[in-house]
């Protein structure tokens, strides 16, 4: 759907991004994860023809990407805003028709988003007397009123209470069902590792990382498994198929963090503990993003 | 170009249905015809507001005994006492200042309880030197009623030819005309630009900027916003030269209807009176009324179409070159304390040419200076509004119109490669030498 090629952006002093290349596909939920200042503000804002990349293009469903497209991509920004003085109902038509739908049309669906998220009865109130919850979900209903395509989401839960973040996200998730293409961007990696169908990683204006998300983890598994039991931990070590990286104790049971020897599968793990202690819980110990993104970046400064 | 249209459409709808807008637009005229009539009234009755002031003369020389006219405000009291003594007793008894008129030539002085004012030394200046004039022309044996008669007082009619033909030159007319076009197009210049900052800066502080610049361009959503505000503008004139045509009309209608019931009431008292020197007395009272028309006549000669016509033109273009300006410094700051240092150098054109108007060109309208003033972009829409009244040159007024037009596109191209460098820029204090760095960036 976007393809994005060697884009360089330059400011005055730094660069922002430096050569970024990366596919994201129809239907894809797709996070452009990254510490602050890494870039992915100013990615997104080339994406949504707010600034020009100084370098690189972008195509839009194969076609180089116009204001002829705008109307097809929603934009929620990290810094949320809407005008404080006007009512919200007549704000998300405004929005809408600035997107090019037919104030009767964005009636009829900001009718029903309002219904959908329970905020109808606040059709007529000024921003600045609802509360912020509120005018996040308006902001929301402003964002994907005139159906885009692709939905482009810049820090999406920050600001959302609990609740509301889970309403929010099941609602994000239900139009990708129906085959929006998103994409999330996020310096909180945890936040949207376990949405995400694909992701790239970026640092300090460069892309470090991408892929699809199980890939991306498989290839960082390293023969981690995490044991739980009861009972003493005096074994004898010698002949175990694995070596422990580290042990504690919790109230009932004791851990064990260990790592297979080469070769060895972990059902012989399994079988090696099953005589001497009962299991309580066994589990192999997958890198979250974070972790990943810790050690690819700690790789680079190495390399 | 339909984007547009929704950004101005929102941009007027929201500020003329603000309680404030309606307000202002109502009051206002009310409170201009207010305060006309109370400077006006005040002007009138100065005199008997000023405090009466009692003066005790000294008079050692005895030429002015008795020949110092009281006005309104002073009283001269004479007093045969020793200066000396007077001095220290003058307060006490209720005197605001002594007159001591020495026997040689000394200076005669005024002593005063406190500084006393300009008028009062003024005063009692002039009733001296009346005095001391009378006494000298009676020495030399001049008839004060010959004089009277020779210091008549001479007026000329101001003529100008046009077409061939004689007019009125109505100078005076002309005058009330520019000075009011200047001093209506200088307020609107600063408080609809100033209203367009404020926008901007809204949208910046509100971060909505970042949802709208996504669907159009920061180009578009400038010119929506000085178009809307300057809509507003135009509203809240058009209502305004509505409702003092409405107002004047009423008061026009009452006077006039005053001016009919006296007028029986003046043939019956000719009629009872059928004495000449009455007579003459009552057309003299007669008399405003004949200025009043005469104002009246000399307005209906002006070219009101042609002038309203520029006065527009002006005012919609004064407003669009400042509108972009301010549009830009609204988008170079985070809040509206930090747009100190960036909107003086913007008045300062509009400050001058408002202060040279009012002194330079009203009276010297086809100056050098005044001509160039009216062609420069950033000064002609209140000086050349200042020459209209005045009659300028067709080749002048198109010149100044076109450079005008040209100055609002350079302008409103520089604003807005400023604008859309600093809408998105927040938490940076923004310095001349950025505005140029964001002026430099490419798309």
């Amino acid at each position: 759907m976007i393809s994005i090629q060697n884009i360089v952006k330059q400011y005055a002093g730094h660069r922002a991004l430096s050569d970024v290349s990366m596919d994201i596909k129809k239907g894809q939920v797709f996070g452009l994860l990254g510490p602050n200042g890494a870039g992915k503000t100013s990615l997104i804002r080339i994406l949504n023809l707010i600034t020009a990349p100084d370098g690189g293009s972008i195509t839009f469903d194969g076609e180089p990407l116009t204001r002829r497209h705008i109307e097809r991509i929603g934009y929620m920004p990290e810094e949320r805003g809407l005008y404080k003085k006007m009512e919200i109902g007549e704000q998300v038509l405004y929005l809408a028709q600035l997107k090019g739908i037919e104030r009767r049309e964005a009636l009829r669906r900001a009718k029903m988003w309002f219904d959908k998220l329970e905020i109808q009865a606040w059709w007529h109130k000024k921003i600045e007397d609802l509360s912020k919850g509120m005018q996040q979900k308006a902001q929301f209903v402003a964002t994907v009123l005139h159906e885009p395509e692709l939905l482009i989401l810049d820090e999406p839960f920050s600001g959302f209470d609990p609740v509301n973040a889970d309403i929010i996200k099941n609602e994000i998730l239900e139009l990708n069902r129906k085959g929006t293409t998103i994409i999330f961007s996020t310096h909180r990696m945890e936040s949207v590792e376990e949405l995400c169908d694909s992701i790239a990683l970026l640092n300090l204006s460069r892309k470090i990382l991408d892929g699809g998300v199980k890939q991306i983890k498989n290839s960082y598994r390293n023969g981690t498994y995490m044991l739980e039991y009861e009972g003493s931990a005096d074994w004898d070590l010698t002949l175990a198929p694995f070596e422990v990286l580290s042990t504690d104790t919790l109230e009932e049971t004791n851990r064990m963090k260990l790592k297979m020897k080469p070769g060895k599968p972990q059902n012989e793990a399994l079988q090696f503990v099953l005589p001497k202690a009962s299991i309580r819980h066994f589990e192999e110990v997958v890198p979250t993003m974070n972790e990943i993104f810790i050690s690819t970046v700690n790789k680079q400064v190495v390399s | 170009m339909n984007k547009i249209l929704l950004i101005i459409q929102r941009e007027y709808l929201s500020r003329v249905k603000k309680k404030s807008f309606i307000v202002l637009t109502f009051l206002v005229p009310f409170l201009f015809i207010g305060m006309i009539a109370l400077v006006g009234f005040i002007a009138l009755k100065s005199k008997d507001l000023e405090d009466e002031k009692k003066v005790q003369v000294i008079d050692e020389s005895g030429l002015y005994k008795n020949q110092l006219r009281d006005t309104k405000v002073i009283t001269f009291v004479y007093t045969d006492a020793n200066y000396e003594q007077a001095k220290t007793t003058f307060i006490k008894e209720g005197y605001n200042s002594l007159l001591h008129i020495p026997a040689g030539a000394g200076a005669i002085e005024l002593l005063s309880e406190k500084k006393p004012s300009a008028s009062t030394i003024e005063t009692v200046e002039s009733s001296l030197s009346h005095a001391a004039e009378a006494r000298r022309l009676a020495a030399a044996g001049i008839d004060t009623g010959v004089l009277a008669a020779a210091q008549k007082r001479i007026e000329i009619k101001a003529k100008q030819i046009k077409d061939g033909e004689e007019q009125d030159a109505q100078t005076y007319t002309a005058y009330a005309i520019g000075l009011l076009s200047g001093l209506l197009i200088y307020m609107c210049l600063l408080i609809y630009g100033t209203q367009v900052m404020r926008g901007v800066i809204e949208e910046k502080v509100s971060r909505i900027i970042e949802v709208v610049i996504s669907s159009v361009k920061p180009m578009q959503l400038m010119l929506g916003k000085i178009i809307g505000v300057g809509l507003v503008g135009l509203t809240q004139f058009i209502l305004w030269i509505v409702m003092s045509v409405v107002l004047s009309g009423g008061a026009a209608m009452i006077m006039e209807k005053k001016a009919m019931d006296t007028v029986p009431q003046l043939e019956q008292v000719q009629r009872m009176a059928g004495n000449k020197e009455e007579l003459k007395q009552l057309k003299k009272l007669q008399q405003p009324d004949g200025a009043a028309a005469e104002i009246m006549k000399s307005i209906e000669n002006i070219p009101v179409t042609y002038t309203i016509c520029c006065f527009l033109f002006y005012f919609l273009f004064g407003y669009f070159i400042y509108s972009a300006l301010f549009a830009a410094v609204g988008s170079a700051v985070d809040n509206e304390t930090e747009t100190q240092q960036f909107i003086l150098p913007i008045t300062l054109p509009i400050i001058f040419t408002f202060m040279l108007s009012q002194s330079f060109i009203i009276n010297n309208p086809d100056s050098s200076l005044s001509v160039w003033l009216s062609m420069i972009p950033l000064t002609s829409p209140i000086a050349m509004m200042m020459r209209i009244p005045f009659g300028v040159p067709w080749w002048q007024l198109a010149a100044s119109m076109i450079l005008l037009v040209l100055g609002f596109v350079f302008t409103a191209w520089a604003a807005a490669r400023i604008y859309r460098v600093g809408i998105l820029m927040y938490g940076k204090k923004a310095s001349y030498k950025e505005l140029i760095k964001w002026f430099m960036y490419k798309d």
